[in-house]
């Protein structure tokens, strides 16, 4: 019944699933895709501190740290160039986003 | 121990629920609210596993910065999401199919996962016992002096993030009087009063 690495390694995976999973599923709502990668970057960060703590190393939990703010900044970013692509289009749909197609 | 059990499958339950409506939920607020479970819940995970600090880290920079900053921009745009929905089940098949493929292959690499006993040698950072230092002191210890630079990078990210969001977002609205202070104070006395010499019942 103890808590082995394992259980938090498989709770990571079936998250990460689910981010990639959600990337494919809502292929129109630019929002939800970021949603997913939000959901990417945190199974990373479960796996990081798992594997930190239960080897006794505390510089996963730092790599978590800067993990958190790229994560952070991409979704500052992110959503800061959605608000100005929808000002531009009225449309945040991902296939009206071809301008750059040439 | 089984109380940890227990609360490992309750925070791990929800987490992977609360994902799981993230993708499927029809409204995108409702998104929103539950990524900030799911992160809430990872929060607790993190307790689980003795990172505290992170975990904090977590409910503070998540939840009352990123997924404020969702809510802020799912309320802000104006979409019809029923119309985004269109093309949903077109997709499933072969997301699931992807899906289902990366999760056994997750799986199958992680469920066999085995530690080499050589590997607790080789540990970079030993984690300090509780007794000695709490787990927040332990980072600062650590993040303050050998990843100083990594940390300084870390801000430098944020600055650039901060500074390319206010660029792309900021517009100077046509028609709006605004304050021009080189002008004002470049005014002379000249430009600024005349002098007009009114002749007496005549008006001007």
């Amino acid at each position: 019944m103890t808590i082995e690495l394992g259980h938090y390694l498989t709770v990571a995976a079936v998250l990460f699933t689910l981010g990639v999973f959600g990337i494919f599923l809502n292929r129109k709502n630019v929002i939800i895709i970021l949603m997913s990668v939000e959901l990417l970057l945190l199974a990373v960060n479960i796996n990081l501190v798992a594997f930190s703590s239960f080897l006794g190393d505390l510089v996963g939990q730092i790599f978590a740290l800067f993990v958190l703010t790229v994560a952070a900044a991409e979704a500052a970013v992110g959503l800061a160039i959605l608000v100005v692509f929808f000002r531009n289009r009225r449309s945040i749909a991902v296939e009206d986003i071809n301008m750059m197609r040439g | 121990m089984i109380l940890q059990s227990l609360f490992f499958y309750l925070f791990s339950a929800v987490t992977i629920a609360a994902a799981f409506m993230v993708i499927s939920a029809r409204n995108p607020v409702h998104s929103v609210l539950f990524l900030i479970l799911a992160f809430f819940n990872s929060a607790g995970l993190f307790i689980l596993l003795g990172a505290e600090f992170l975990a904090m880290i977590l409910v503070v920079v998540y939840v009352g910065a990123v997924a404020v900053l969702f809510l802020f921009v799912v309320m802000m745009l104006d979409v019809d999401f029923v119309e985004m929905r269109q093309g949903f089940l077109q997709y499933l098949p072969v997301g699931a199919l992807i899906g289902i493929i990366l999760l056994a292959e997750l799986i199958a690499v992680l469920a066999g996962v085995y530690i080499a006993p050589e590997t607790a040698a080789r540990v970079a950072e030993p984690t300090p016992p509780l007794s000695q230092m709490s787990n927040t002191e332990a980072i600062g210890s650590l993040l303050y002096t050998k990843y100083v630079f990594f940390f300084q990078m870390a801000g430098l990210v944020l600055l650039v993030a901060m500074i390319g969001a206010i660029v792309l977002t900021l517009r100077h609205k046509e028609g709006v009087k605004r304050q021009d202070v080189s002008a004002q104070v470049g005014r002379t006395r000249d430009e600024a009063i005349e002098v007009v010499k009114v002749k007496s019942r005549q008006g001007i």
